[in-house]
C-alpha cells in the first residue's frame, strides 16, 4: 500500500491490509466447526442423537410406524437427516451463538477485519461444515442398515437441507440474539425435543394424532421433513413445504436482522 | 481485493501524517434518559501512549466502544485516522487493534488456536511464535480459554489486540487481574508499540499504570475530561489550579516532622504540612474525582 503518508519523522508501520474476504470467512467456517465438532455436548446433539433415533427407530419395534409400504429404514433416515439438520442449524448454533455473545466474542471478531457480515457468514459456513459431517456419519450407518435412497432425489435433498439451514439458523441467531445464553441453552433445547416429537420432522404431520397433524405441516419442521421425504422416497419433493419453509426463513430472518442484539 | 484497495489509496492524500490518531469532540452518549458521555473531547497521537483515567462509570468504556465502532454516539464527532469508525468500518478494522475489558474470547477454544485465528484475517500478522514468546503464552498455548486465569486471558487479549500491526490500540484496563511479572510484560510491549510510532489509548484507574505508561493523561468523570497533561503537569498542579512546591529529601533517623513546619511558618509560608512519602497520581485523581464511592 503505498502513500504520500510516510513524511512522519517516526512513520508507523505501512498501512495494514486485511486478508482477503474469503480467506477471512473461510478461517471462520473453519474455526467454528472445529468448535462444535470439538465440545462434547454439541457433539451428543448433533452426532449422537440423530444416530440414536436412526438406529432406534429403524431397528427397535416397540414404536408403532405405518411406512406405507416402505422399509422401515427407508422411512426413517430422511426424518433423521431433517432432525440432523435442525440440532446443528438451531440448537447447536443458538447455544454458540448465544454464549459468544455473552463472552464479548462477537463484538471482538466485529472489530477484526472480519466484520459482523463475515462473522454471520462464517457461521453459516460453519453449520454447513458440521452438516456435511454429519451426512456422511449418518448416511454410512443407514446404507449399512440397509438404507436405498432415491438417487436421483439427492440434488433435491441438497436443496432442501441448504433451505432448511437457512431457516433454522435465523431462529437460532433470533433466539440467541434476543434472550440470556442459559435461557437460550434451555429453550434451544426443549425445542428440539419438542419438535421432534410432535413437529412432523420424525413423524409424517399427517401421521400425528388430532389436531397436531395440522398444526405441523406448517411448522418448519414439517414442513423440512415432508421435504425431505419427498426428495429421497422419490415421491417428490412437495411444493408446499418448500413454499412454508421458505416463509420461515423470510419471517425468521426478518425478525433475526430487527432484534439481534450484539452486546 | 482491489476494491478495498483501490479506496484506501483514494482516501490516504486526506488523511495527514500530523493529524491526531484520534480526535473526539464534544462527544455525547445516552442510555435511556442517562447521559454516559457528556460533550467529551480529548485527542490521541501516533507514537504516544494516552491515559484515559477514570473511576468506575465514568464513561470510560462507552466511549473507547465508540471510537472501535461498537456504539453510535448520540453527538459530536469521532475521527479515528482521520474516518469515520461507522461509516470507514471496513477500512479502520486492519488498522485499529482492540482489547476490550470482557476479552471477547471463544471459551471453548484453545489459546494459541485462538490467536492463529485471529491472526489470520490480516495480510501480513506478526509472527504467532513471537507474541508467544513476548507475552509468555506458552505454557498455557493448548489450554481452552475457559480454563484460563485472569491474568492469562489478559495476555491472550492483548497479543489478539496487537498481532494485525495496527496503527492504533485500544486497550481497555489492560492489566487488570494481572500478576506484576504479567502486568510488566504488558507495559514493556506497550512501550515498544509507542516506539514503533503506534498510538495506544488505555483506560485505566491503576494509578501506576498511568504514571508509568502514559505519555498524557485524560482524567475523565461524569462523562468529561477534568483535566489533562502530562503526568508530571498533573502532579504539579494542584486540584484547584493552585501551585505548590514539592520538597523530596531523605529524613534523618528520629526526624522530627514538627520541627520543619514550624520552621517553614517561622519563614513566611502558610498552611505548612509535612507529608511523608509523595504526592502521587493517586492524590491528584482523588482531589479531582473525590473520595465517594460508586
Amino acid at each position: 500500500m503505498t502513500g504520500p503518508a510516510t513524511t512522519t519523522p517516526a512513520p508507523a508501520a505501512p498501512a495494514q491490509a486485511a486478508a482477503p474476504a474469503l480467506r477471512r470467512i473461510a478461517a471462520q467456517a473453519a474455526f467454528e466447526s472445529r468448535t462444535i465438532l470439538r465440545n462434547g455436548e454439541q457433539l451428543l446433539v448433533t452426532i449422537a442423537l440423530p444416530l440414536f433415533l436412526l438406529v432406534g427407530v429403524a431397528r427397535a419395534t416397540i414404536v408403532e410406524l405405518d411406512t406405507a409400504g416402505a422399509t422401515r429404514i427407508d422411512f426413517t433416515t430422511p426424518g433423521v437427516i431433517a432432525v440432523a439438520i435442525m440440532s446443528t442449524a438451531f440448537t447447536s448454533q443458538a447455544i454458540a451463538t448465544a454464549f459468544d455473545r455473552r463472552n464479548g466474542v462477537l463484538r471482538l471478531m466485529a472489530t477484526t477485519p472480519l466484520g459482523r457480515g463475515g462473522l454471520l457468514a462464517g457461521k453459516v459456513l460453519g453449520v454447513l461444515g458440521v452438516e456435511v459431517v454429519q451426512a456422511v456419519v449418518l448416511t454410512a450407518v443407514a446404507v449399512a442398515l440397509g438404507w436405498r435412497p432415491h438417487l436421483a432425489g439427492i440434488p433435491a435433498a441438497i436443496g432442501v437441507a441448504l433451505l432448511g439451514t437457512a431457516a433454522f439458523t435465523a431462529l437460532a441467531l433470533l433466539l440467541a440474539g434476543v434472550l440470556r445464553a442459559e435461557g437460550v441453552l434451555a429453550l434451544s433445547n426443549l425445542l428440539l425435543v419438542l419438535l421432534i416429537v410432535g413437529g412432523g420432522v420424525l413423524v409424517p404431520p399427517d401421521r400425528l394424532p388430532g389436531g397436531l397433524a395440522q398444526v405441523a405441516a406448517w411448522l418448519p419442521s414439517g414442513a423440512l421433513g415432508e421435504a425431505m421425504r419427498g426428495a429421497l422416497s422419490g415421491s417428490g419433493v412437495p411444493p408446499l413445504a418448500v413454499l412454508v419453509l421458505a416463509g420461515w426463513t423470510a419471517l425468521l430472518a426478518w425478525g433475526a436482522s430487527r432484534l439481534f442484539r450484539w452486546q | 481485493m482491489s476494491t478495498s484497495a483501490a479506496a484506501t489509496g483514494a482516501l490516504a492524500p486526506a488523511a495527514q501524517p500530523d493529524a491526531p490518531a484520534l480526535a473526539l469532540h464534544g462527544l455525547v452518549k445516552r442510555y435511556g434518559g442517562r447521559t454516559v458521555v457528556d460533550g467529551l473531547c480529548l485527542e490521541a497521537q501516533r507514537g504516544a501512549v494516552t491515559a484515559v483515567l477514570g473511576p468506575n462509570g465514568a464513561g470510560k468504556t462507552t466511549t473507547i466502544e465508540i471510537c472501535e465502532g461498537l456504539r453510535v454516539p448520540d453527538g459530536g464527532t469521532v475521527r479515528v485516522l482521520g474516518l469515520d469508525p461507522r461509516a470507514d468500518a471496513a477500512l479502520l478494522r486492519p488498522r485499529v487493534g482492540v482489547m476490550l475489558q470482557d476479552g471477547g474470547l471463544p471459551s471453548g477454544a484453545r489459546a494459541l488456536e485462538v490467536l492463529r485465528h485471529v491472526s489470520a484475517m490480516y495480510a501480513s500478522p506478526r509472527p504467532v511464535a513471537e507474541l508467544v514468546d513476548r507475552l509468555g503464552l506458552d505454557s498455557f498455548a493448548r489450554t481452552t480459554v475457559r480454563r484460563l486465569s485472569g491474568g492469562q486471558r489478559q495476555r491472550l487479549s492483548l497479543a489478539c489486540a496487537v498481532v494485525g500491526r495496527p496503527e492504533l490500540v485500544f486497550l481497555d484496563e489492560p492489566s487488570a487481574g494481572m500478576d506484576p511479572q504479567s502486568r510488566h510484560a504488558v507495559w514493556d510491549l506497550v512501550r515498544e508499540l509507542r516506539s514503533d510510532g503506534v498510538a495506544v489509548v488505555l483506560t485505566t484507574h491503576l494509578m501506576d499504570e498511568a504514571e508509568s505508561l502514559a505519555d498524557v493523561v485524560h482524567v475523565v468523570d461524569h462523562g468529561t475530561v477534568i483535566a489533562s497533561g502530562t503526568v508530571a503537569e498533573l502532579l504539579a498542579t494542584g486540584a484547584h489550579g493552585g501551585a505548590e512546591t514539592v520538597a523530596r529529601f531523605t529524613a534523618p533517623p528520629h526526624f522530627d516532622p514538627a520541627a520543619l513546619t514550624a520552621w517553614l511558618t517561622a519563614h513566611g509560608a502558610s498552611g505548612a504540612s509535612v507529608t511523608v512519602g509523595r504526592r502521587t497520581l493517586e492524590d491528584v485523581f482523588l482531589d479531582l474525582t473525590g473520595r465517594n464511592l460508586r
